[in-house]
């Protein structure tokens, strides 16, 4: 009832072209985006439980990543260095490296969200790559608020959804090899990547990474080789900025 | 030992998103801050391929997983979405592990 009221709403403030109408149709069409996204990285979070219980972190721990952390790049590198046999530490460290881009996109919400209260510290953990796409994709700041704040609760209760549900279903797999697992997070890894890699210089960046990590492998323990592509891809960025 | 690390890592990536909102943009606005921090996740989910397709420990190895990464690369360049690419990566090192 209530919906159909809000539909003739829309209906009859479109027709009057009214302001309000086209408030409530962006709405709409905000939400829809929302669900989209959230419905999306629900099906890779299924991916994440599945990889991250074939590397040998408990359905808890697994579950405790995609609540307390909740930003996808940095959970995949968790438990992939882990999967691969490195130290946890080794992967927390790789997580947090990963996790610095969020710093810059909060720098770019900070205008957007309340600077004050108990609302940011809950906006912050919505800080990720999928809100903040949808929240500077609008012009005004009460919509941009608004596809922040609803991006980021439908993404987090899908995500945790998939996330249970792919680390419940590998749970009980013996030996995830051979369902192919160890396969997955290679992958996961090249999905995460593409989206980076329009421009040359990326490409050249990726290519050196990737080379500079598997000649190193054999000399330092598992993991060390990212921290130490991440040591020289920041001087590196450093030294070309200040050129 | 497991839960320590995990614990750590969330509450780092969590000081991280809370420092974008809270500190002086000055800091963040800086140059060489804007410059690098790009580039991190691209070296190191590189490195993350490269590492988690040809190595076990710390022995380089070449097994069913780089054709399982092949077949990923095809799936991106067809821009198959995130599932897709993942399923059929482990799929194909499944398959080739039965014959």
């Amino acid at each position: 009832m209530a919906a159909s009221i809000a539909r003739d709403a829309t209906i009859c403030a479109r027709m009057a072209g009214s302001g309000r109408g086209r408030v409530i149709s962006t709405r709409r069409a905000i939400i829809r985006d929302a669900l989209g996204i959230a419905i999306a990285s629900g099906a890779y979070a299924v991916s994440f439980g599945a990889i991250s219980s074939a590397a040998g972190l408990s359905v808890l721990q697994t579950c405790a990543l995609s609540v307390l952390m909740f930003t996808g790049a940095s959970q995949f590198a968790l438990v992939g260095v882990v999967g691969a046999g490195g130290s946890v530490w080794a992967g927390a460290a790789t997580a947090a490296l990963l996790g610095s881009r969020n710093a810059l996109y909060g720098l770019r919400l900070s205008t957007i969200l309340d600077r004050s209260g108990l609302k940011r510290l809950l906006a912050a953990h919505f800080v990720i790559d999928e809100t903040t796409a949808m929240a500077i994709a609008r012009e005004d700041p009460v919509q941009s608020r608004f596809a922040f704040w609803v991006t980021g609760v439908a993404l987090f209760t899908l995500w945790n959804l998939g996330t249970l549900v792919g680390a419940l279903a590998t749970h009980f797999v013996p030996d995830p090899k051979v369902l192919g697992l160890d396969a997955a997070p290679p992958a996961a890894f090249l999905a995460l990547l593409a989206p980076r890699l329009r421009a040359r210089e990326p490409m050249a960046i990726a290519l050196a990474a990737g080379v500079v990590a598997l000649v190193c492998l054999p000399f330092v323990p598992a993991g060390v080789p990212l921290l130490i592509v991440a040591v020289l891809v920041a001087v590196f960025g450093v030294m070309r900025a200040r050129r | 030992m497991m839960w320590a690390g995990v614990l750590v890592a969330c509450a780092a990536c969590y000081a991280l998103k809370l420092a974008g909102l809270s500190l002086p943009a000055r800091l963040l606005e800086d140059v060489r801050v804007q410059r690098t921090v790009p580039l991190v996740p691209v070296a190191l989910l590189a490195a993350l391929v490269a590492v988690n397709t040809f190595s076990t420990g710390t022995h380089l190895v070449l097994d069913v997983r780089a054709a399982a990464i092949g077949v990923a690369a095809v799936a991106v360049l067809l821009r198959a979405p995130f599932l897709v690419v993942v399923v059929s990566a482990a799929a194909i090192a499944a398959l080739l592990r039965l014959l």
